[in-house]
């Protein structure tokens, strides 16, 4: 036997299997399912015209990235619900009913996702999901719940074909195409930048989503993209693209928090000083620590976000207290801040409704006027989305520390 | 022009790692005529290995470059050392008993050993990123300069340890007895034992070498670039290693480390490249890297620097 054929054979065979494996462990389903995917409705659609409203409990499950890459995510976020609902609880939980969480991990992944909302879905107990933080794994999920006829609230995933999904489908944050012009405003008119560069994450929709956004709209108010580049979630190496935004102002980066301190600190390798721009994916504790530590690669840059900190309001402060106090101190991240709201809504919600039947949660979730949230006054329009303010935090030592905040239809 | 000479020097940088894992592959498959899908996951084990021996020395930025590299050279040789034992124990218990099985089954259990590293790494390590403290002089001050040409002392080191090493390598394999077992054995096992060669022996050490230099690459990146440290990071850079490796020439120790910088430098402009309309080459870097070994395995099916003959019978 010739060794050149075998050795062909074998390696061909090699690297056919080695890449059927990659696919499943990376993780890598850019397109979102249909409402009409089997996978979700053969299991669920029975399930949906039998909820169980008996017992004195309201079950409220929760998908999150308790493990994987964005960790801090879905960690920051139960850590606000579960601080909802033992509120709720400690005054009695509503209509005599008391909260039950349900939070299942994800591991990051959107094959996992909609696993996990999958078993929700035949659970007939469950009463509303909420979940995720990421864009592309709440797109994994919404067809189930949808299909399953489950009110789902996402507190932050911000790309906007999430709640197109369908009629139950919620959120409690703004979307990227506010959040896209608020960091080209910010960069416009308060940083006062003409040339901006974007590098942006091509595997997840949150980032397309929101440079497209920033792509389009900051010319518009004068100002020049002089180049636009793309990483992928796997990537490790940036330098290539950083090679090509030289001579830009200011960078923006929509990435999320775990590739943006790499990003940061080759970018400051190659002698580029300018501030980097992010949106709230970048909002975790670990964001700093990933550029090298306070003062490192990203001091002084700006980020978007949901809410803030330093935020004088007594409803914000009375939650920082709270979380504190619950948490060892820990400052509340604006993803605590908006799982504690989506909870609070939901409960809000209920409390309107008079009932835990799903249908009825859905139709007073939509009704949803002012509701006087850690994150802002929050008006759920007739696409399921919320409008609100946001606010653009600058990154000192560990802390993130406000900077301005930009209105809707300013 | 500038912006050439960058991407030629990003493209070394990256493709050293791809070639320190690349050897690797590359002398298993020399001695055993087996790709040894784990090692890519022993390259995420050094990592590792690197991250928390760092972080139980506590290990700080150093004021020089020197200071840093000294601090470094214990987790080096920590990851170096934990990862060869890894090796050998994965050969002892995964391979070796099925030395005498047909080839598919060897290369299926590899597969099981790579998931059971990434999954071990998952639980043992949790999945959430981990970061290798800064301990080299950062910004500014860790970069050479030539007008608008940077470079990173950091990934200077990184290329020269690399070097260091696989010249050490050449060394064992070239110039030291164990190394000429091994040439012999890769040559021709059965005759190599007929001439009193203790080949299993040989075969462990293979693949203890092997591991060790996985785990200097794992560290290395690890420390000198700045990622972050996940289970997965072995499946993705192993995977192009591998490939660098085939290109080169699979059990051809030069050839993987010319295949390890053909991939750095065709990932690097590929990724380098301007935006052509709606054409954007950065997303195209993995697809790159494969259409490459495609068009080499027609061309030469033995790689760059392989040898095409008769397999012996």
């Amino acid at each position: 036997m010739r060794l050149t054929r075998s050795a062909l054979f074998q390696t061909v065979a090699a690297v056919a299997l080695f890449a059927s494996l990659g696919g499943v462990v990376g993780c890598k389903s850019e397109t979102p399912e249909t409402a009409g995917s089997p996978a979700g409705g053969a299991s669920a659609g029975g399930s949906a015209a039998s909820q169980d409203t008996s017992g004195n409990e309201i079950v409220v499950g929760h998908f999150a990235s308790l493990t994987g890459d964005t960790a801090t995510f879905g960690n920051e976020t139960n850590d606000g619900i579960k601080l909802a609902i033992k509120e709720l609880n400690a005054q009695g939980g509503v209509l005599g009913k008391t909260f039950k969480l349900e939070t299942q991990d994800d591991q990051s992944k959107a094959e996992e996702a909609k696993t996990v909302v999958t078993a929700f879905a035949s659970d007939a107990k469950m009463v509303a999901v909420l979940g995720e933080v990421a864009s592309k794994r709440s797109l994994a999920a919404a067809p189930v719940l949808d299909k399953a006829g489950i009110p789902m609230i996402s507190p932050s995933s911000t790309n906007e074909n999430v709640t197109k999904v369908g009629p139950y489908i919620f959120r409690v944050c703004f979307i990227d195409n506010f959040q896209g012009l608020v960091m080209a405003r910010f960069a416009a008119e308060t940083l006062k930048v003409k040339k901006v560069a974007i590098l942006r994450n091509q595997s997840e929709d949150y980032s397309v989503g929101l440079a497209n956004v920033f792509a389009q709209e900051f010319p518009k108010l004068g100002g020049q993209i002089i180049a636009d580049v793309s990483y992928s979630g796997n990537d490790s190496d940036f330098r290539s693209q950083l090679g090509q935004v030289k001579g830009a102002e200011a960078l923006f980066v929509p990435g999320y928090y775990n590739d943006v301190g790499t990003i940061a600190r080759q970018a400051r390798e190659l002698g580029i000083k300018a501030p980097l721009l992010g949106c709230d994916g970048w909002d975790s504790p670990d964001l700093v620590k990933g550029a090298g530590g306070p003062g490192g690669a990203l001091e002084g840059s700006f980020f978007s976000n949901h809410y803030s900190k330093d935020d004088a309001s007594p409803r914000v402060q009375n939650f920082v207290k709270a979380f504190k106090t619950e948490y060892n101190g820990k400052t509340p991240s604006g993803l605590a801040a908006l799982g504690y709201d989506a909870m609070m809504i939901l409960a809000d919600a209920i409390r309107r409704a008079n009932s835990i039947e799903r249908a009825k949660i859905k139709d007073e979730l939509s009704k949803t006027r002012d509701f006087k949230g850690v994150t802002g006054d929050i008006t759920i329009d007739s696409e399921r989305n919320a409008s609100k303010p946001a606010v653009v935090l600058q990154i000192k030592g560990e802390e993130f520390v406000y900077k301005t905040t930009v209105k809707p239809n300013a | 022009m500038d912006q050439f000479i960058q991407l030629i020097i990003n493209g070394i940088q990256i493709g050293s790692v791809y070639a320190l894992i690349a050897l690797g592959y590359t002398m298993v498959y020399g001695v055993l005529r087996l790709i040894n899908f784990a090692h890519g996951d022993v390259f995420m084990i050094g990592a590792y290995i690197g991250f928390f021996t760092a972080d139980a020395l506590k290990l700080r930025q150093q004021p020089s470059l020197p200071a840093a590299l000294l601090a470094l050279t214990v987790p080096l040789l920590a990851s170096m050392v934990g990862c060869a034992l890894l090796g050998l124990i994965i050969e002892r218990l995964a391979y070796r008993p099925l030395r005498k099985a047909p080839k598919l089954t060897a290369l299926i259990t590899a597969i099981g050993v790579s998931l059971f590293l990434v999954n071990g790494a998952q639980l043992l390590f949790k999945a959430d990123p981990k970061f290798f403290p800064n301990v080299t002089p950062q910004g500014e001050a860790g970069t050479l300069r030539f007008g608008e040409i940077t470079i990173s002392r950091d990934l200077l080191v990184l290329v020269i340890v690399a070097a260091l090493l696989m010249g050490i390598l050449w060394y064992i394999v070239q110039r030291t007895k164990i190394g000429k077992a091994m040439r012999a054995v890769a040559h021709d096992t059965d005759a190599a034992a007929l001439m009193g060669i203790n080949t299993d022996a040989v075969i462990s050490f293979t693949f203890g070498l092997g591991a060790a230099l996985a785990g200097a690459g794992g560290m290395l990146f690890a420390a000198l670039t700045y990622v972050k440290i996940l289970p997965l990071l072995g499946l993705q850079m192993g995977l192009k290693a591998f490939v660098a490796a085939v290109v080169g020439g699979i059990g051809s120790i030069p050839g993987a480390m010319l295949g390890g910088l053909l991939m750095g430098l065709s990932e690097s402009f590929v990724k380098g490249s301007p935006r052509i309309g709606l054409f954007e080459p950065s997303r195209w870097t993995d697809a790159v890297a494969f259409v490459l070994l495609i068009v080499v395995l027609l061309v030469r099916p033995a790689g760059l620097l392989g040898r095409s003959g008769l397999e012996k019978v």
